[in-house]
């Protein structure tokens, strides 16, 4: 009370209402703008999760009719569906591991080596990130007619492969790169001094220390490919991946098995990124 | 040792480089190029096509006929980036800043839409803003919308849609930039006697927020004065409470060339969108991605279609290059990924 009165009397009593109110605001309406925005980046997410989970009464999974399991029972049991999705795997998991052998060489000789070139090399590494899928897939799609003769033309897995190997190098070399950029030479220097020759410092000292990257690389690489609609549709003629599965049905109604997938999908990288996390964490703590 | 490698030292990065860069060369550049010449073709799929350039007349007729669409694209992708950059600011904000332990998660959850197929998500969208949705629905019990309003089908949606699913691309870079920013030169800053930016943050705050809820009770068919006015209200206020002069002096300018990069990750991807337009939009909002796709795959009119996605593709690089002479190509590209 006594506090209050003298602060009345010297006339301060404004000063620190306001220095309250602006911490009070400082400390939560961030905060509460940030849930917000989390829950917006997450809504569309839970909703697929939510209508996984839907029992529709037509075709189209829009309206919430009731809660079922029958589609979690029998996620695959619609005609085209696990073709599509195994194809989807195969082409996620091939794209990966050609892109980041490919990707990782062309960051560690950005990253070792002075040479002529360089910015053009930056330049084409950059470019395809650069350029709108629908132009990637558009100007694919032109090569393969006008060579019009197999392996890439009739468009088929192929192509589809080859498109995804591509738009995946320039986000490995990036990914990697980042890991490299802080790179502990001298190790190798050490390793080199102990009479070890290149081949035997590379895959005892430099490989293990940038796998994390590589392997973050890895991940990318197969979410996007997994991902991705837009090329491939432009890549893969009568073929169908899983996007494209969905991006049929689209028009028809998509069947509620979709929404299954989807959120195992959703779970299965979820885990993996947890569980890489884990381990570098472990590994940075022993 | 390797006295082989050492007299000639440019076998090695060769070595490495020859495989990745050859494969962007012929699957990137190649058919970049071959998209270039079929631009310049006559003729279709069953004839055969023939090369000329005279045919020059594809540009100029696509351009005449598409005008309206790709003037559509700029405006979508223009909005959906100004829109990301207001939405994604100040949530980067208090990642870099206020996310002490749990900032790895917090990156981890502005990623995870990421692991659902963007189709699924777009789709997701158009449940959420359906007719009898959850949200329109909503509004629609409580008679604060008429009946007959719908979000679907109209540019609002296919806007939306559009900054949704590119928002992360705008919050990585912008986090990475203000990760950045030495916090030192904030201190010093305050030590120089930067205090709260009271008048300028008020003023600023309250154009933002009044112009925002103004645009919304337009949309809405609210009165719309009265949300401007409380719009600027809300947003005069915040302004004036949150924002610093060290904010705006060091930690802002520090922090654009992340804005920069992600304008450009957000731009690029939204321009040439054609899926939230066809989920989200109607025939009214096809954007320039939505006629290249009907002509590639539909209507198999390559050179049309070509002359179209080469000029969409020319107009980027340009953007781009611009871009690239501020930034270095460098920073271009390593600043849009964590």
């Amino acid at each position: 009370m006594t506090a209050r009165a003298t602060s009345l009397e010297t006339g301060r009593s404004r000063a620190p209402r306001t220095a309250r109110v602006q911490r009070l605001a400082d400390r939560y309406l961030l905060l509460v703008y940030t849930g917000l925005a989390v829950i917006y980046l997450l809504l569309p997410v839970a909703i697929m999760i939510l209508f996984s989970f839907n029992d529709p009464a037509g075709k189209s999974n829009f309206v919430w009719q009731g809660f079922t399991l029958k589609y979690w029972l029998h996620p695959l049991a619609v005609n085209g569906l696990p073709e599509a999705v195994g194809l989807s795997l195969i082409l996620a998991f091939l794209s990966t591991l050609a892109a980041t052998a490919l990707g990782t060489l062309i960051a560690l000789a950005l990253v070792r080596y002075e040479f002529r070139w360089r910015s053009a090399t930056n330049s084409l590494i950059f470019l395809p990130m650069a350029t709108p899928e629908i132009v990637l897939g558009a100007s694919l799609l032109t090569m393969f007619v006008s060579i019009g003769a197999a392996p890439f033309f009739p468009l088929w897995f192929g192509t589809i492969l080859i498109a995804h190997i591509m738009f995946n190098i320039s986000f490995v070399v990036v990914t990697v790169r980042a890991r490299l950029a802080g790179f502990p030479r001298h190790l190798e220097e050490a390793a080199m001094d102990l009479f070890a020759n290149e081949w035997t410092t590379f895959w005892k000292v430099t490989f293990p220390l940038i796998l994390p990257g590589i392997i973050a690389a890895g991940l990318l690489a197969f979410s996007l490919s997994i991902d991705d609609f837009v090329i491939t549709n432009f890549t893969a003629g009568k073929t169908q991946t899983f996007p494209m599965f969905i991006y049929a049905k689209a028009r028809i109604g998509i069947p509620v098995q979709v929404n299954v997938i989807g959120t195992i999908i959703f779970l299965v990288a979820v885990g993996a990124v947890a569980l890489t996390t884990l381990a570098q964490r472990r590994s940075r703590s022993t | 040792m390797g006295t082989l490698l050492k007299r000639h030292r440019w076998i090695a990065p060769l070595a490495l480089l020859a495989p990745g860069i050859l494969w962007l060369l012929v699957f990137y550049v190649w058919p970049a190029f071959q998209m270039f010449i079929a631009s310049f073709w006559s003729g279709s799929l069953e004839t055969g096509f023939t090369f000329s350039l005279s045919n020059y007349t594809n540009y100029t007729e696509a351009i005449d006929q598409f005008s309206e669409q790709y003037l559509r694209s700029i405006v979508y992708a223009g909005t959906a980036t100004v829109l990301t950059f207001l939405i994604a600011y100040p949530l980067a904000y208090t990642i870099a800043f206020k996310g002490g332990r749990y900032k790895n998660l917090l990156l981890f959850l502005v990623v995870a839409p990421f692991f659902t197929s963007f189709l699924l998500r777009t789709i997701s969208w158009k449940i959420i803003l359906g007719d009898g949705g959850p949200f329109l629905g909503l509004f629609k019990d409580l008679g604060v919308l008429p009946e007959d309003f719908r979000l679907l089908a109209t540019p609002i949606a296919v806007i939306s849609g559009i900054t949704y699913n590119f928002l992360p691309f705008m919050t990585l870079p912008v986090y990475v930039a203000l990760e950045k920013v030495d916090i030192r030169l904030v201190e010093a800053a305050r030590d120089l006697y930067a205090g709260p930016w009271r008048p300028g943050g008020a003023i600023v705050g309250a154009l933002l927020g009044g112009v925002l809820a103004g645009v919304l009770g337009v949309v809405f068919a609210w009165s719309w004065p009265l949300m401007a006015a409380a719009g600027a209200l809300a947003g005069g206020l915040i302004g004036w409470l949150l924002v610093s002069e060290s904010f705006v002096r060091v930690t802002f300018p520090l922090s654009l060339p992340g804005v920069f990069a992600g304008s450009l990750l957000t731009f690029i991807p939204a321009i040439g969108d054609y899926v939230n337009a066809e989920f989200l939009g109607n025939p009214e909002t096809r954007m320039i991605g939505n006629v290249i796709q009907n002509k590639f795959l539909t209507q198999n009119d390559y050179p049309t279609a070509s002359a179209l996605s080469f000029t969409l593709m020319a107009g980027i690089l340009v953007v781009v290059a611009i871009y690239a002479r501020i930034l270095g190509t460098e920073e271009l590209s390593t600043g849009g990924r964590v």
